[in-house]
């Protein structure tokens, strides 16, 4: 081998490594802007809770926890102010009650439904327009409940008032069935098909197989489903902005009208409260009340879903 | 292919159900042909072959789970039960009493997500049986007769499927057990279970012969020797040959079945 | 067996199948349930509605007097807030994604990432309002401008487009991902060359449905404080004195569609009832059209893909 030759050699190696090291470069810058991208997320969170919390906790200096938790009235822009949460929780869990009666059983009969009866075409073209009804604007359904559906319960019921947690709580149920019918029809379809063959050989028909056998073995994803419609219900401002009324009432009277944890931020959105002033600092002390809920349930929804997951 | 179906020394039992002239097809997949095959009350007849030769496609017609699926079809011939001359495969009788008079175990052991007691008692339910003591008697019955009864008696409120794979193999032998059924189908019920808990399962098939026909689909042909009182080897969707496992095992009539239990196969 | 007990079996079949008769009437009758108000409702807009929908609808500024009411400055501030929103939660939401599926160890710091993402999905609209109003308006001092909407919205969007990208990349098989190894390429080749490529159309989807709620979402934009009546345009993106003066667009005072709608639902006169039915139908007409897209390619994908 030539002296040439050898040095030939050198260069092309080192071109080679040179090269190689400017590509690992590429690699990690490449790889640091995907991870801080992912990372964004939990950003998010914190500043999620850095902002309620730190506001929440000025509103906390002046207004002793006990009153947050105890007081009977909601009246933060009045002379004769009152801190109650439990006023604003009492519209929250009236008009989630009203939802849930509406979206869980209508939910869990489509999800048996279209998982277990009907024909493979008919499930291709319901899902997706329960889809549909999931996708329309909340802003929409408040209007419809204050407008077309208030009136027409009011032939049967003359004494409802205009606004009121029923009317609002109706049509929020009907927003939430399609979150649990697709969760939890998920859930059935991941039962694996040997458990209900044996059911079938058996002679179970085909509700017997769905209620006992495909029901039971799908409960914690099911469960996930309904808990998820739960935090939607809860967590759903617009319909009852529109459709409630904004009045804080300690009622769980649903034909009355009401507030909500999330119909009262938006009604003092909508005003002008000076940055700062107590009342500005209510909002946030209602969206930390709001966010320990979702939080609380969508954890739990979490684990059960991870736990249904694992089973199959 | 001939059908080969007599027999030579013993007189034959009395027949329980028997197949006629039966086709089958999974959309334009022809599966079975003409198939022919007795089956014998009290016996115990294998169904052998290899992969893909239509032997579970031909279990699964008896009691018509080909019925839960679109696109399947029974095109032709039938499947009569005796004594009292039912069609199986007839459209005016329905799946579900087909069913409840023949009853399945599978490939693997799938016991419900319940407590051993009511995996059992399904069965028995789904008759319409509310009777607690009649259920609990009937229930204690099928394990006992699963061999079952001695591990599992004090905790029949455990989950089914907290059990060893041969157990649960046996807790749905003992959910096919409890409605009293007039056969049963075995589809390669062993396949998915170690040497020790195979052993058990054949054995409580051979006690189980006394009280109710058994059709079983197997891959292992010792295992079909071994138990079995009548042998079918399927290829192709056709029967090739039906004889007495004595005499298919040791004296093939057909050149076919002589390759393929000798393994000159392929 | 004896004929008594086959007739018992029959007995008992009648009345099993009746109940399962029973339960089929009643899964139709539910789905018809839900389609039906959502007919209802489309119908009962389109109807009431289509009288103020007409050309002068879309030219006008709002006006106090109903029948002179339009939606010219909604529907252009709904535009330019969706261009902020998408141009923000796109890349963030891809390449997390990205990294979730193909870079990601299998770590703490992964499983923390993974349960925030699935709990941020969960969070209502609201608190992104709250978050925005603490942090967008008055810690950063955006005011109430597109931006501060756009952005808000961006970040309520980021889990529905980070979760499709996870889907659309889970969905391509791992020898195609071995196959690119085995060239000797890296992993960031390996995203641009074939796993960016062939999720295309799933990512998109999911693109399509996050934007589509954007459209519709009413609650944060209100937190943050957004006017309800707005007579005039932002200038146009990008046409001020560069370099300072292209982005004055999103500094602007705004509203959007949904805002414009809840103003006049809110109204006592029926006439302005009239102009929401009308804005509500053209917004359900725009989330509908887009789902109906995602629908579509979700649709197509499924029906192309042949690994």
């Amino acid at each position: 081998m030539s002296s040439l030759d050898s040095a030939a050699i050198t260069t092309h190696v080192s071109q080679r490594l040179s090269k190689k090291a400017s590509r690992n470069i590429k690699e990690r810058v490449i790889e640091f802007i995907m991870l801080s991208a992912a990372a964004f997320s939990v950003f998010i969170t914190v500043a999620i809770v850095y902002i309620l919390v730190k506001e929440s906790w000025i509103f906390f200096q002046t207004v002793p926890l006990t009153d947050f938790l105890f007081d009977t009235q909601w009246t933060p822009l009045f002379d004769d102010a009152h801190y109650g949460i439990t006023v604003l929780l009492s519209g929250t869990i009236t008009s989630s009650v009203v939802a849930l009666l509406i979206a869980i059983p209508l939910g869990t009969i489509i999800a048996i439904y279209l998982s277990e009866f009907a024909p493979f075409s008919v499930r291709e073209i319901a899902k997706p327009l329960l889809e549909l009804l999931g996708g329309v604007p909340t802003i929409v359904y408040g209007y419809f409940a204050l407008v077309v559906l208030t009136p027409i319960l009011q032939w049967f019921w003359p004494d409802l008032p205009g606004f009121s947690l029923l009317s609002a709580g109706l049509v929020m149920g009907v927003m939430i069935i399609p979150y649990v019918s697709s969760l939890s029809g998920d859930a059935m379809r991941a039962v694996p098909m040997a458990l209900r063959e044996g059911s079938y050989a058996m002679g179970a028909t085909r509700l017997q197989t769905a209620l006992k056998v495909v029901v039971p073995a799908a409960t914690s994803g099911i469960a996930s489903a309904y808990i998820l419609g739960i935090s939607r219900a809860v967590g759903e401002t617009m319909i009852l902005a529109v459709a409630a009324g904004m009045q804080p009432n300690l009622t769980f009277n649903p034909t009355e009208p009401g507030a909500t944890i999330t119909s009262y931020i938006v009604q003092v959105a909508l005003g002008d409260l000076p940055h700062g002033s107590i009342g500005y600092q209510t909002i946030f002390v209602a969206g930390l009340s709001l966010m320990l809920i979702t939080l609380t349930f969508n954890l739990l929804g979490y684990w059960l879903r991870k736990k249904y997951r694992e089973v199959y | 292919m001939s059908i080969e179906t007599e027999t030579t020394h013993v007189p034959a039992p009395a027949l329980k159900a028997e197949v006629k002239q039966l086709d089958f097809y999974y959309g334009d997949f022809h599966a079975l042909k003409k198939v022919e095959m007795p089956v014998y009350e009290r016996c115990i007849t294998s169904l052998i072959g290899p992969s893909g030769c239509g032997k579970s496609t031909l279990l699964r017609c008896f009691n018509r789970m080909h019925d839960l699926y679109p696109g399947n079809r029974y095109a032709g011939g039938g499947i009569i039960l005796h004594p009292d001359n039912t069609n199986l495969l007839s459209p005016d009788v329905d799946p579900i009493e087909v069913r409840m008079r023949l009853s399945m175990v599978f490939q693997k052991p799938n016991p419900f997500p319940k407590s051993i007691f009511e995996n059992v008692a399904y069965s028995l339910r789904v008759r319409g049986m509310k009777n607690k003591t009649e259920l609990e008697d009937r229930v204690q019955q099928a394990l006992k007769s699963a061999a079952l009864w001695n591990e599992v008696g004090s905790r029949l409120n455990e989950l089914g499927a907290n059990l060893s794979g041969g157990q649960q193999q046996r807790l749905c032998i003992a959910r096919a057990l409890a409605s009293d059924p007039e056969l049963i189908l075995f589809d390669e019920p062993t396949s998915a279970l170690d040497p020790i808990a195979t052993a058990s399962i054949e054995e409580l098939l051979m006690e189980l012969k006394d009280q109710v026909t058994i059709l079983i689909v197997t891959h292992n042909m010792q295992q079909a020797a071994r138990i079995s009182d009548y042998t079918a080897y399927m290829y192709l969707g056709e029967m090739v040959e039906f004889g007495e496992s004595e005499q298919l095992f040791i004296k093939p009539k057909v050149k076919a079945t002589e390759d393929y239990i000798t393994g000159r196969f392929g | 067996m004896d004929q008594a007990r086959v007739e018992q079996i029959r007995r008992l079949i009648v009345v099993a199948k009746r109940w399962d008769t029973f339960f089929v009437v009643l899964g139709i009758m539910s789905m018809m349930f839900g389609v039906l108000m959502f007919v209802t409702l489309f119908v009962d807009m389109g109807m009431k509605g289509f009288s103020r929908i007409d050309w002068e609808f879309f030219t006008s500024f709002p006006s106090r007097h109903a029948a002179k009411a339009g939606i010219l400055s909604a529907w252009v501030g709904t535009i330019l807030v969706m261009l902020v929103t998408a141009m923000a939660a796109i890349p963030v939401g891809v390449a997390a994604g990205v990294y979730l599926e193909e870079y990601a160890p299998k770590n703490w710091f992964t499983a923390i990432i993974e349960i925030n993402i699935s709990n941020l999905a969960g969070v209502p609209s609201i608190v992104y309002g709250l978050l925005a109003l603490g942090l967008f308006v008055y810690q950063f001092g955006f005011g109430q401008s597109i931006l501060s909407a756009g952005l808000t919205l961006a970040l309520l969007i980021l889990p529905v487009i980070i979760v499709a990208t996870r889907e659309a990349i889970r969905s391509i098989p791992q020898s195609i991902h071995e196959g690119s190894y085995a060239c000797g390429a890296t992993t960031w080749q390996t995203v641009r060359d074939h796993i960016l490529p062939y999720s295309s159309a799933g990512i998109l989807t999911g693109i399509i449905i996050g934007m589509a709620r954007a459209i519709g979402e009413t609650a944060p934009i209100i937190t943050i404080g957004a006017l309800t009546f707005i007579a005039f345009l932002p200038t146009a993106p990008f046409t001020g004195d560069p370099p300072a003066g292209m982005f004055d667009w999103i500094f602007a005072p705004f509203t959007v569609m949904p805002i414009q709608m809840f103003n006049w639902t809110s109204r006592p006169e029926a006439a302005f009832q009239l102009n929401a039915a009308a804005a509500g139908f053209i917004l359900v007409f725009m989330t509908l059209a887009m789902n109906g897209l995602a629908i579509y390619l979700r649709y197509r994908l499924r029906k192309n893909i042949n690994w």
